[in-house]
């Protein structure tokens, strides 16, 4: 005999305490079964490619820090990229490889918060989550040392970095990459051989690597399910040419490699750093770049492998101050395309889980 | 397999539970702040202060009012534009410190501190009087001329408007020689 | 029933201490608390049924009140520990190291609104809290705190253990029912299922304990301890810790308020003091469950040196300590694998615990402390076989790192690039 069930639709978010911000979700549920999953955005939308038009171009590098919160470094790198395409301009080595250290330096500060969300989603009683956040306080002391904030850094500006780091910066640093592997291996110890987490994660929210491709995702989900696609070696911008690293990633694209793909790449961070920290030789580390840039009429695509996924700024000029056009292309935007090809078919706590991994920011989701 | 990882996760979180605790206790205790931390409130020299208004048009939200009239003297004979207002409104300002790189003078400087709660919206407005008053220590950034003296403000005495400049007061000879020749 | 506790009878015979007593009134055996011998009562004859209702009013409530405050001082506790394992400090502003923080939390809940949604099921939503509660008081009435004290010396208090916790589900179900609230359902679904599947591991793990002992009374139980259960029972205390972690919905076991997934479950939306209440119920729990686990499997008060209460709550405490580590360290399990955590797992492993001791018992009715060491080795042999066997039946393969391979669509990338 079979039971009839009638489903129910719950709305998940825009207050909810896993749906990082104020996503929400319109789910059907069939007793604990997602039936249809149905994304509702917008909660944060506060116009920042428009408001991008009204500012001079050194102006908006503010506005690109309050995109991706977590990683507002790489948002600046994109931007600044982006501009320096447009205009011609070559920032000094030195600008390039400070940029590089800041930007893998937030990388691992997004990866920590998301392994800390992630076991917070999994239900582990922010334990996990408060490990995450002791380190990652470590790296918002080291921006606090560069450039005087803590997540709203606007430390780039087009044609380099606003000032030099100063003097303890360095020993910092040093101190940072010798202790930060012995943290990694925690996580793991904690999180990776640990039974419960394999259970729930393992061969849960499958992502093929066709349908990953065919959906443009990027970032660690792409590379979690198989395809060796990293932009930093794909398409290597600033010195990523000059330094070796390897790109993991993962087989099956389950929630355990999508977590794993990213724990590996704080590994693989660490070693960028420790190779900028050789190579960066003294000098310059702003070009001379008026205040006002006035890059030539034109356009440019600029992007950059942010901590999730290839952000993208495409700008056009029509020869004045500010930007005609500003266009983001964020990849927490673009990876939820697949939400409902990865969430109907689990059961609820799945769905948290998987909708997890996919490690959204609502800052760039909404912009 | 065979819980052997979950007890692998005992071990660390009993390994933490022996670490000392990584919060701090925040009324009494604080965090140093590095000199380059970009604060509450201003720091402003009026001494310096042409009123050329570069920093109200750099700010990307526009929250730097001022209003100036010509000083009764001629500007060669050493007057400038006298400051009538100078407000910030800190309620709305992100602390990006834009108004200080812009400025040509090295009269604006950000602050060092963040604990500027007000009940009420008007009181963050920081008005020119108080900006005056203010106690002077400006934060590093952008002032590689203070960073360079290792200037830190939480420790440092106040500096006057003559220690703050990137460049060398002229000395009172070489001023006659300058402005005698024209 | 209260006959054998101590404070009892002193408070008895203080006021009915009269001929017809004198039997009850005399000394008890040395070394034995006891009363020492009074003639006259304060109460004349006939009027032993106020004294016999007096003391028991006494010991009820002193025990109650003990539990509460008790409950109280676990909630600092349980946040300061796992503050602790967090690398944190937990609350530590009222009072010295935060002691009186219980009292500041009480008062927060009792000064905030009262609020019952609109269509809530009224009568059940506000009685929900109060089933909840009771049951853990009542727990504590046939737990042996100490030598010779405890409310009540039912010779089947195994059996109401039992019975009494099974009421939580109840409550769970009322509270989520009557908060006309999906989420709320959600937990309250769950809870039962999950409540009532890990009732039969965790009464299966028990029956080795009564086949040891001989007998349903808790007392007895204690006394019956030779050897701490827990090296007669390895396999029992495992599965007996773990089903009484999905009893009181702890971590890895707290579906039923998985707050990552339905935010608070059964309580979402109780607030103000009828949440404390429910709160309370949770907090009082592991203090229950410790109670109960020390009183089965640890020799409930016995030990040497120190007084026999103050081991009752060093076992209690190390109990709840491991509750409180499990806690810190572990996410959840899924719905579909918790149920089969019970019925897979927990549910044979019980009836392999519970065969082997049959036979034990049955080998040796009377075992000498050769005997029982022989039985220790032989249950722990079992434990370690059947958990193994049991891993690689249910158990996931071991994972495999991450390595790089060549990828299918490595042509892709390329390309682009
Ligand atoms: S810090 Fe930024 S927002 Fe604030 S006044 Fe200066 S330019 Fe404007
Ligand atoms: S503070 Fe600086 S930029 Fe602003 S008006 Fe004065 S001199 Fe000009």
């Amino acid at each position: 005999m079979t039971l009839k069930t009638e489903p129910v639709t719950i709305n998940i978010g825009p207050q909810h305490p896993s749906t990082h911000g104020v996503f929400r979700m319109r789910v059907t549920f069939d007793g604990e079964v997602v039936v249809d999953v149905e994304p509702v955005l917008g909660y944060l939308h506060r116009g920042s490619e428009k408001l991008a038009e009204e500012r001079t171009y050194t102006q908006v590098v503010t506005l690109t820090d309050r995109l991706d919160y977590v990683a507002s470094m790489s948002n600046n790198l994109a931007y600044v990229l982006t501009v320096e395409k447009l205009a011609g301009i070559k920032p000094p080595d030195r600008a390039m490889y400070l940029r590089v250290i800041a930007a893998e330096l937030m990388r691992i500060a997004s990866h920590l918060v998301f392994t800390g969300f992630w076991l917070n989603d999994l239900g582990a009683l922010a334990t996990p989550l408060m490990y995450c956040f002791r380190e990652r306080e470590k790296i918002l002391d080291l921006f606090e040392m560069l450039c005087g904030a803590r997540i709203t850094l606007s430390y780039m500006r087009p044609g380099g970095v606003f000032q030099d780091a100063p003097e303890d910066f360095w020993p910092a640093l040093h101190r940072f990459l010798e202790e930060m592997p012995n943290y990694i291996d925690e996580y793991e110890g904690l999180i990776t051989g640990n039974e419960i987490v394999l259970v729930r994660a393992k061969n849960v929210g499958i992502l093929s690597a066709e349908k990953a491709v065919n959906s443009s995702i990027s970032g660690p989900i792409l590379r979690a399910s198989g395809v060796e696609w990293d932009l930093r070696k794909a398409d290597p911008y600033e010195i990523y040419d000059r330094v070796k690293f390897n790109i993991p990633f993962g087989g099956v694209g389950d929630n355990f490699d999508r977590y794993f793909v990213r724990v590996q790449e704080m590994r693989e961070s660490l070693k960028i750093i420790e190779q900028c920290v050789e190579q960066v030789e003294p000098g310059p580390v702003r070009s001379e770049v008026p205040f006002l840039v006035r890059p030539p009429k034109g356009e440019a695509y600029g992007r950059v492998e942010a901590p999730k996924g290839e952000l993208g700024f495409y700008l056009v000029s029509d020869g004045g101050i500010a930007p005609y056009r500003c266009k983001i292309r964020s990849p927490s935007f673009i990876n939820l395309t697949i939400l409902r090809d990865i969430l109907v078919g689990w059961k609820l706590a799945d769905m948290i889980v998987t909708f997890g991994t996919i490690d959204i920011n609502m800052g760039e989701v909404d912009r | 397999m065979y819980g052997l990882g979950i007890l692998q996760g005992l071990t660390v979180t009993f390994k933490n539970l022996m670490r000392k605790p990584f919060t701090i206790q925040y009324p009494e205790e604080r965090i140093p702040q590095h000199p380059r931390f970009r604060g509450e409130e201003f720091t402003w020299y009026e001494e310096r202060c042409t009123g050329c208004a570069s920093c109200a048009k750099y700010c990307p939200l526009g929250i730097i009012k001022i209003v100036t009239h010509p000083g009764k003297t001629n500007m060669q004979e050493g007057d400038y534009y006298a400051i009538d207002v100078f407000d910030i409104d800190i309620g709305r300002c992100m602390f990006c410190g834009l108004c200080v790189e812009a400025c040509p003078y090295d009269a604006l400087f950000m602050g060092s501190g963040f604990e500027e709660g007000q009940y009420r919206r008007q009181d963050l407005v920081i008005p020119v009087d108080r900006l005056r008053k203010a106690s002077k220590r400006p934060s590093t950034w952008f002032r590689p001329q203070l960073e360079d003296k290792g200037y830190n403000p939480h420790t440092g005495k106040e500096l006057s408007w003559r220690q703050v400049g990137r460049h060398q007061q002229p000395s009172q000879e070489d001023l006659k020689e300058k402005w005698a020749e024209r | 029933m209260l006959e054998g506790n101590a404070i009892f009878r002193n408070i008895y015979c203080l006021l009915a201490g009269n001929e017809g007593n004198a039997a009850y009134c005399t000394p008890l055996a040395p070394g034995q608390y006891g009363y020492a011998g009074v003639k006259f009562g304060l109460l004349p004859h006939g009027w032993e049924w106020v004294a016999y209702f007096v003391a028991g009013f006494i010991i009820v409530f002193m025990v109650v009140n003990a539990i509460m405050l008790s409950t109280a001082l676990y909630t600092w506790f349980e946040r300061r520990a796992i503050g602790r394992f967090q690398a944190r400090i937990g609350p530590n502003r009222w009072g010295p190291f935060g002691l009186l923080q219980p009292i500041a939390d009480l008062l927060k809940m009792l000064l905030k609104e009262d609020t019952v949604p609109k269509d809530a099921d009224r009568w059940v939503f506000n009685i929900a809290p109060i089933v909840m509660f009771v049951p853990m008081l009542l727990i504590f009435a046939v737990i042996p705190f100490g030598k010779s004290s405890y409310i009540a010396n039912l010779n089947i208090g195994i059996l109401f253990i039992i019975s009494v916790t099974t009421v939580s589900a109840l409550a769970i179900f009322m509270a989520g029912w009557a908060s006309a609230n999906k989420y709320a359902m959600f937990g309250a679904v769950r809870g039962v299922a999950q409540l009532v599947s890990y009732e039969v591991p965790m009464v299966l793990s028990i029956v080795g304990v009564i086949l040891l002992s001989g007998s349903l009374s808790t007392i007895s139980i204690v006394e019956s301890q030779r050897l701490p259960f827990l090296l007669l029972q390895p396999l029992g205390f495992l599965i007996f810790l773990l089903a009484a972690s999905a009893e009181m919905n702890r971590t890895p076991f707290d579906l039923i308020e998985a707050d990552s997934e339905i935010v608070a479950g059964y309580h979402i939306e109780y607030s103000g003091m009828k949440w404390g209440v429910l709160q309370a119920a949770e907090f009082a729990a592991p203090l229950a469950t410790g109670a109960i686990m020390a009183t089965l499997f640890l020799q409930g008060w016995r030990g040497t040196f120190l007084p026999s209460h103050l081991w009752f709550l060093l076992k209690v405490f190390s109990i709840v300590f491991l509750l409180l580590w499990i806690r810190a360290t572990l996410p959840r399990f899924r719905v579909d694998q918790i149920m089969g955590f019970a019925w897979k797992g927990l549910f044979p492993l019980a009836l392999i615990n519970l065969f082997v001791t049959a036979i034990e018992v049955l080998i040796w009715p009377l075992p000498n402390t050769g005997q029982l060491w022989l039985m220790v080795g032989i249950n722990w042999i079992v434990a370690v076989v059947s958990i193994v066997a049991f891993a690689n039946i249910l158990g996931q393969r071991s994972f495999r790192r991450l390595r790089p391979r060549t990828s299918p669509l490595a042509g892709v990338t390329s390309e682009v690039g």
